[in-house]
């Protein structure tokens, strides 16, 4: 990563250097710099959801419209997307990068986070959905094979990002 | 009136359209009827309908005509605040609003009770949305086309289902045929 970017721009430049040109998402407190960043990138639609679900049903119509399309949320979030992941998303194969916050890892100050953390690499292993964990800002160098990868195989893919790649949270 | 009656009078306005269906017997109602590649069949996913074309609409300038379900939206109720700020001139969103759970035995949904599908997408900020009878369907729904404005078109009307076979395309099919239509 070129030292005069920041993880948010190159997150924004992974995504449009891979022409997704459609975002949605629902935030998490990590990730409010990379939608803050998405939403000064005039290359690509930023369509705020209320619910993951329906996000991916978003991104689902947008693909199927011509343009490429990637959802970011956070991990607590998995078990709500669980059907349409399998039902829309893998049933129709459709390709789908999932930049997720990954709440309740090491660092995490609030007790409650931890149990989806605990669940989320097993959910989405169930599903089959290739993930990668994002510990250190080097290991975002991956994101634009990341990205390539899903648009490849049409299939959902999975990027977690744990509070010690965003840096902590604060005073932890 | 009933779904499949409404649908077998606008699949001739359906026909030149891209139609996303919600899930269930509707989409085997309109499968049965008048099955075209332009047709986007749900097989599961109760509740996206009207989000998959709200990314359709916007990806791409054709008009997207989704045919959406009282009880799919009320699963999904944070989609119209979504479609309200989100507008995209060539979306419609056709609820037939049946007061019921077709696919499922028709077990009543709370649009039968005091709730306004119509009232809730004005609250959620939806500029231009029709309320009509069954009967009313088609002349509604080419106005919305020729309006070239955002429509959300709450159709009321009976509870009752047309027994028709369930969809055996593959979805990958379905899919893929839909997206030539959509570049066609």
């Amino acid at each position: 990563m070129p030292p005069d970017l920041t993880i948010d721009q190159k997150i924004a430049g992974d995504l449009i250097a891979n022409d997704v040109s459609f975002v949605t998402t629902v935030p998490c407190k990590q990730l409010a710099g990379v939608i803050a960043e998405i939403d000064r990138r005039p290359e690509i639609r930023h369509v705020p959801a209320n619910k993951e679900d329906e996000g991916m049903g978003l991104c689902a119509g947008a693909w199927m419209g011509g343009q490429r399309a990637a959802i970011i949320m956070q991990n607590t979030a998995l078990g709500v997307t669980l059907n349409t992941l399998a039902t829309l998303i893998q049933f129709y194969r459709m390709p789908l990068p999932m930049l997720i916050s990954y709440r309740g890892e090491l660092r995490e100050p609030v007790a409650c986070q931890v149990e989806m953390a605990l669940h989320t690499k097993a959910l989405l292993a169930q599903l089959h959905i290739p993930t990668y964990h994002f510990h250190t800002q080097a290991d975002a160098a991956e994101l634009d094979t990341i990205l390539k990868y899903s648009f490849m195989c049409n299939k959902p893919v999975a990027v977690l990002t744990d509070a010690s790649f965003w840096g902590g949270y604060g005073d932890q | 009136m009933i779904r499949s009656e409404i649908l077998r009078e606008i699949a001739p306005i359906l026909r030149d359209h891209l139609v996303i269906c919600n899930i269930g017997i509707p989409s085997q109602e309109l499968h049965a009827i008048d099955d075209q590649p332009s047709n986007f069949y749900m097989l599961g996913t109760m509740g996206l309908a009207s989000s998959i074309g709200l990314g359709l609409a916007l990806a791409q300038p054709k008009p997207v005509i989704v045919i959406d379900g009282d009880g799919s939206v009320l699963t999904n109720l944070g989609t119209l605040p979504t479609i309200a700020n989100n507008p995209a001139d060539n979306y419609i969103l056709m609820i037939i609003d049946n007061g019921s759970y077709g696919s499922t035995g028709d077990q009543p949904t709370y649009t039968s009770g005091k709730t306004s599908l119509a009232g809730m997408a004005r609250a959620a900020g939806c500029d231009r949305v029709v309320e009509c009878s069954g009967e009313e369907t088609g002349p509604v729904l080419q106005e919305a086309l020729d309006s070239g404005q955002m429509t959300v078109i709450v159709v009321r009307c009976d509870s009752g289902n047309a027994k028709m076979p369930v969809i055996t395309l593959d979805p990958v099919v379905i899919r893929d045929r839909f997206m030539k239509a959509v570049r066609a």
